[in-house]
């Protein structure tokens, strides 16, 4: 292999190490760039938008197109019935009788899943014919929380499975029972790791045509790979590979692995368009984003630690449960995979046990999320290493040191698989303690405890790995399943680079950058192998599948892009310079390797120098005066997969990833003893990702990891409700962090060449995103002196911890102390009561009065009879900024005249579902009126849940209120009389009070 | 069947310095009016209910968020997008800024940040970088961590005032 030798930076600028500008900048900071919905549509192009579900786990009865089919500019509806005609179930990654349909065929399994597709003019009629899709839902029981949905109880999601756990596997690696039995101490600690998401700030983009005379699917989307889902939608569509033509659009706004999860997507547009047989496009909203698009895998782990008396650990054990949603979703299970061969991180631990579990649960399907499965191992490992120094009181960083992988073993073989390329962990350490000022931040922990204030210091040391192994995920079969399905490695990379008859050089890349600034880095290499000036090369990243040179490792994932990508270019420019050379030779008249690139030109001892667009027209204008072998024109494509990434063995052992970085970081923070708020004093963060190819761009890849690792820890969760509904709809609930939150990380650097990539780089692009959540969260379990730490710390989360008392609420806002009567996602309860000049039997028949009920119902048109007491009703609810309009059902039951009644009502809207019960009792009053007491419970799921939570409560108050005191002006001819007494009490008040100041 | 055609309006306006108009239903929002009708796609849709600041154009000189205001409310109006930050040759100041700093990655987010700092460094001409970070609590970067934005804006105020003094000492 070619290895790149570098050479010192200072004087080469926009060369190989240099902090260049980025190439990219221009056109996007001028608003030129194009993403996937600036890209130009084809005249005719319509609109799709989706329609969901709003139940979590429910069977699909009927779905009504009719009157949706029936409005204006409506093209037609894709259904559940055309995709079991026209496709098959995406394949999955374990062998289990589940099917996973780009849209619902008969049952939904989570909220937010796709039932059906309305095509029309544009988006706005699509969203208007969407609210007129009739679906009937049998709900039902839901199976949320990971740890209850394994048990044989639970409610099963796929019935042919006949369990939620869909895989199952245990590992074992050297003498663990052993290590276990002999040590003289054990720590354990139980973790779980929560939901949440990168959340790119631009959603998914679908634009996809159906070529109906080929049977061609051609769909632009801003897809960020791994293109082995190339496959798993070809074989969705029931079409050869050549006929699936994927395109990517010039520029993508951000992406961190979510991307991935568009690929069902891209199969149901292309549906979509075969259906209306017209180009059809789609672009994902934020809700659907937040609700539907994709999630980082919640994992609950318990770890244990075989531990000598000076903290070394001799063994490790791992009891994991990934919590994947509702389908396994490929490339699910990786989220335990991607990390198997490092399990044991940057520690020289011998003997490793695992098992590995996967649930299915009533959520989100999960995918590739930044750090994909390093924050929840990281979660799990450094919090346990820092209960070892707590439990045998020892210094943590202490403990760290003592189990780190020593300098100069390096490739070091990990228990699991993982082939550590290079690295000095001990000195990496040493350096950030000195450099990032640790002693400064305990002289502030110590001052601070003195004054009593509550600081705390976290470490944690994490192996970053990257470049992943195509064959990993097979590590999720048995050796036996692997036999027979064959063996699967590698990730092979793909370059391209053209020198055109003027000269000039372009280059194409597969590997679908989101901001990462490729184009700039791969000028830089190409650049310093042919000597031509950095502003004259062309790099282009769109990846087209029918003209492109690329691989199923293709993509942007697994900080593939600086080992990899860079490394390939490398190896093709040094292809194409090495023919040019020849060439050259020749026309100077000296040796091949006597052939120098520099400044534009050709030069060679002894002879003239000769200008690069010279010598490159002669290979296109005289390909007659070539030396014999030089075909003429100058292109080359690399293709390169490192012969390290073998396929797992009979042992179970899998070098799960090329690179493996090393990161160390620690952080000193402080926490307000009243609001539970943390304030970040000081984050240190080293890295050693291998030789640097632009480091200003490094910086910023551990900014933003960094950025989002803090998100993780104090901020971002996807809220379930106890019925499966989504909480977390807007980002005013799902909260991300802004810029007085986010405070600048001390980045240091060390550079260890990786010997297994052309450039000696290794990935760095998730380091933060692995070691910053847990690096918070010992910091906070030092502070607090506490071990169940759970993310994200927010600031009631950690008043929790503080064991603060939260105040009490004040009487008029308190909720029953019993268990809502109605599970849901957002549980609403109060109760009130007024006073109404009419005696308690006229109240009650009036509740009985269809007439009186259609005037007191908020927003009521309609109330028809159904049976004794009980009305189907159309409501028009309005929470905030959302209207809905419900079909309801209004029923009157447990009638006690005149004492007391129960009016329940239960209605769906294409906002959601909505249940409620409200107690009414009557009393007399002295004067002849009546007191009317309530007591209502309320749920409320779907849109609504995830977009309104925040207003619901309050919300629910006013509406119920308006019940009863419209009801008052029915009975009574008058407003309320609450209302009065109140106005009476505070006169009342007043004068008293006046009465005291006198 | 509801087969009621929605009334269209014609909408006059002054985007960018230049007269321009294009037809709008009551209900359509601003940002997708630019975008689609007057094919300033720099202007980008982000969240659609007013909290990441994606879509933010001046209208009249005030940075608004396009997402939350309808294109009939422009009507009249002057409309600035990113676009008209940048002569053909040069960019602004800002811009150059951005770019020096690296204060973007995928530039999903930038257009809406630049409209917003534009309106803010007229008010707010030296502000300190608590300032500067309140006003970008109005902008979700899900990319840069907010360092290169931050360091951006303070260096172009900086900049600007030597200039001023410059000029002034003249
Ligand atoms: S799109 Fe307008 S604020 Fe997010
Ligand atoms: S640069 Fe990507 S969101 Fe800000």
């Amino acid at each position: 292999m070619t290895i790149y030798q570098s050479l010192a930076v200072e004087d080469r600028p926009n060369r190989i190490g240099a902090r260049t500008e980025r190439v990219e900048d221009e056109a996007l900071l001028r608003g030129l760039g194009r993403y996937g919905d600036d890209v130009a549509t084809a005249p005719g192009t319509l609109h799709a938008t989706v329609v969901r579900s709003p139940h979590a786990h429910a069977r699909i009865l009927s779905l009504n197109t009719e009157k949706a089919l029936a409005m204006q500019g409506v093209h037609g509806v894709l259904t559940g019935a055309d995709v079991a005609r026209w496709t098959a179930p995406f394949a999955v990654g374990v062998r289990q009788p589940m099917e996973h349909w780009c849209v619902a065929i008969d049952k939904v399994r989570y909220a937010g899943e796709p039932v059906c597709v309305v095509i029309a003019d544009n988006r706005y009629l699509a969203e208007d014919a969407a609210d007129a899709i009739e679906v009937e839902y049998e709900t039902l029981p839901v199976s949320v929380d990971p740890e209850t949905a394994i048990e044989d109880t639970a409610p099963v999601l796929h019935e042919a499975v006949g369990s939620n756990v869909v895989n199952e596997r245990h590992f074992r690696y050297g003498e663990p029972e052993q290590a276990f039995e002999q040590a003289p101490f054990r720590v354990s600690l139980k973790v779980k790791y929560p939901r949440s998401a990168c959340t790119p700030m631009e959603c998914y983009v679908v634009l996809a045509h159906y070529q109906s005379a080929s049977g061609t699917y051609d769909v632009l989307s801003n897809f960020q790979g791994p293109y082995a889902l190339h496959s798993v939608m070809a074989r969705a569509l029931k079409v050869s590979g050549n006929c699936l033509r994927l395109r990517t659009p010039p520029d993508s706004g951000g992406s961190f692995g979510i991307k991935q999860g568009v690929f069902p997507y891209i199969v149901m547009m292309g549906l979509a368009s075969r259906k209306v047989g017209a180009p059809v496009k789609w672009v994902e909203d934020r809700l659907e984003h937040l609700q539907a698009a994709s999630s980082a895998t919640n994992r609950v782990t318990e770890i244990e630690a075989a531990v000598e008396p000076d903290g070394r650990v001799t063994a490790l054990r791992y009891d994991q449960i990934d919590d994947c949603g509702a389908y396994l979703r490929a490339p699910e299970p990786a989220t335990f995979y991607r990390m198997h061969g490092n399990l044991t991180g940057a520690y020289g631990i011998r003997h490793l046990l695992v098992r590995n579990r996967v649930v299915l649960t009533n959520k989100t399907p999960t995918g590739l999320n930044r750090g994909f499965g390093g924050p929840q191992v990281y979660f799990a490992l450094e919090r346990l290493m820092q209960r070892i120094a707590v439990e045998l009181d020892l210094d943590p960083l202490e403990v760290i040191r003592r189990n780190l992988i020593p300098a100069g073993v390096f490739p070091y073989q990990a228990p699991a698989g993982a082939l550590l390329d290079s690295g000095d962990y001990p000195a990496a350490v040493g350096q950030a303690v000195v450099d990032g000022g640790l002693a400064e931040l305990l002289r502030r922990r110590d001052d601070a405890r003195a004054e009593g204030r509550l600081y705390g210091i976290g470490y944690a040391a994490v192996v970053e790995p990257s470049i992943s192994n195509m064959g990993y995920i097979t590590a999720a079969m048995t050796p036996e399943e692997r036999r027979k399905a064959g063996p699967k490695n590698g990730a092979v990379s793909t370059a391209t680079i053209t020198v055109g008859p003027l000269g000039d050089v372009s280059v194409h890349v597969s590997s679908t950058p989101q901001g990462q600034g490729h184009q700039t880095v791969v000028a830089q290499v190409v650049a310093e192998v042919l000597g031509v000036a950095f502003a004259s090369i062309r790099v282009n990243v769109e990846l087209d599948t029918q003209k492109d040179a690329w691989s199923i490792a293709s993509g942007n994932y697994s900080s593939r892009f600086a080992g990899a990508v860079a490394g390939t270019v490398y190896r093709a420019a040094v292809a194409i310079r090495d023919r040019m050379a020849l060439i050259a030779a020749g026309q100077l008249g000296v040796q091949a390797e006597a052939v120098r690139f520099a400044d534009g030109k050709v030069f060679a001892e002894g002879a003239n120098p000769m200008p690069f667009h010279r010598l490159a027209g002669a290979a296109h204008w005289a390909p007659a005066t070539l030396p014999e072998h030089e075909g003429g024109g100058l292109r080359e494509t690399a293709f390169w997969s490192p012969p390290e990434l073998t396929a797992p063995g009979d042992d179970d052992r899998i070098n799960s990833s090329l690179c493996y970085g090393f990161i160390f970081d620690f952080c000193g923070l402080e926490i307000d003893r009243v609001t539970g708020e943390i304030r970040l004093d000081r984050y240190v963060t080293m890295h050693d990702a291998g030789r640097l190819l632009n480091p200003a761009l490094v910086d910023g890849q551990v900014r933003g990891a960094f950025a989002q690792g803090f998100g993780a820890a104090l901020m971002e969760e996807f809220a379930y409700g106890s019925d499966g509904s989504f909480l977390s709809g807007t980002l005013a609930d799902y909260l991300i962090p802004t810029a007085p939150e986010v405070i600048e990380p001390v980045i240091l650097h060390m550079e260890t060449p990786s010997p297994f990539t052309p450039l000696g780089a290794k990935g760095a692009g998730e380091g933060n995103n692995m070691s910053t959540p847990v690096c918070i969260a010992n910091a906070v379990a030092d502070a607090l002196g506490c071990d169940d730490i759970r993310l994200p710390l927010t600031p009631s989360r950690v008043r929790g911890l503080i064991g603060i008392d939260e105040p009490e609420a004040p009487e008029h806002l308190k909720q029953s102390a019993e268990a809502p009567a109605i599970p849901g996602g957002s549980t609403l309860q109060a109760s009130g009561s007024v006073s109404i000049p009419a005696s308690p039997e006229q109240v009650f028949d009036s509740l009985l009065d269809p007439a009186v009920l259609a005037v007191i119902i908020p927003g009521c048109h309609q109330l028809e009879l159904e049976g004794e007491n009980s009305y189907c009703a159309d409501v028009t609810i309005g929470v905030g900024l959302i209207r809905a309009r419900f079909q309801a059902r209004v029923k009157l039951s447990d009638l006690e005249p005149p004492h007391s009644l129960c009016l329940s009502g239960s209605g769906n809207s294409p906002m959601g579902s909505a249940q409620g019960r409200a107690r009414i009792r009557l009393s007399s009053l002295e004067d002849g009126g009546t007191r009317l007491d309530y007591q209502y419970d309320a749920a409320v799921g779907g849109k609504i849940a995830a977009v309104g939570g925040r207003m619901l409560q309050g919300a629910s108050r006013v509406i119920i209120g308006q019940i009863f005191s419209r009801l008052s002006q029915q009975v009574g001819g008058v407003a309320p009389q609450a209302g009065l007494w109140l106005r009476l009490k505070a006169w009342l008040n007043a004068l008293i009070s006046k009465g005291d100041e006198s | 069947m509801e087969a009621v055609v929605k009334p269209r309006t014609v909408v006059q306006f002054e985007l960018n310095g230049r007269a321009r108009q294009g037809y709008a239903e009551s209900r359509t929002q601003l940002c997708d009016f630019l975008r689609h009708e007057t094919g300033a796609t720099g202007v980008h849709v982000g969240c659609e209910h007013g909290v990441c600041g994606a879509c933010t154009v001046l209208v009249d000189g005030k940075a608004v968020r396009s997402c939350l205001m309808l294109a009939v409310q422009v009507q009249g109006s002057r409309v600035e997008t990113v676009e008209s930050l940048a002569d053909e040759d040069l960019m602004s100041d800002l811009q150059q800024a951005f770019r020096r700093h690296h204060a973007l990655q995928c530039g999903f987010c930038t257009a809406g940040i630049l409209m917003s700092c534009v309106d803010y460094l007229e008010r707010e001409p030296e502000p300190t970088e608590t300032q500067v970070r309140d006003m970008l609590s109005g902008h979700l970067c899900r990319c840069t961590g907010y360092t290169g934005i931050v360091r951006a804006v303070l260096d172009v105020a900086h900049e600007r005032k030597t200039q001023q003094e410059n000029n002034n000492n003249v």
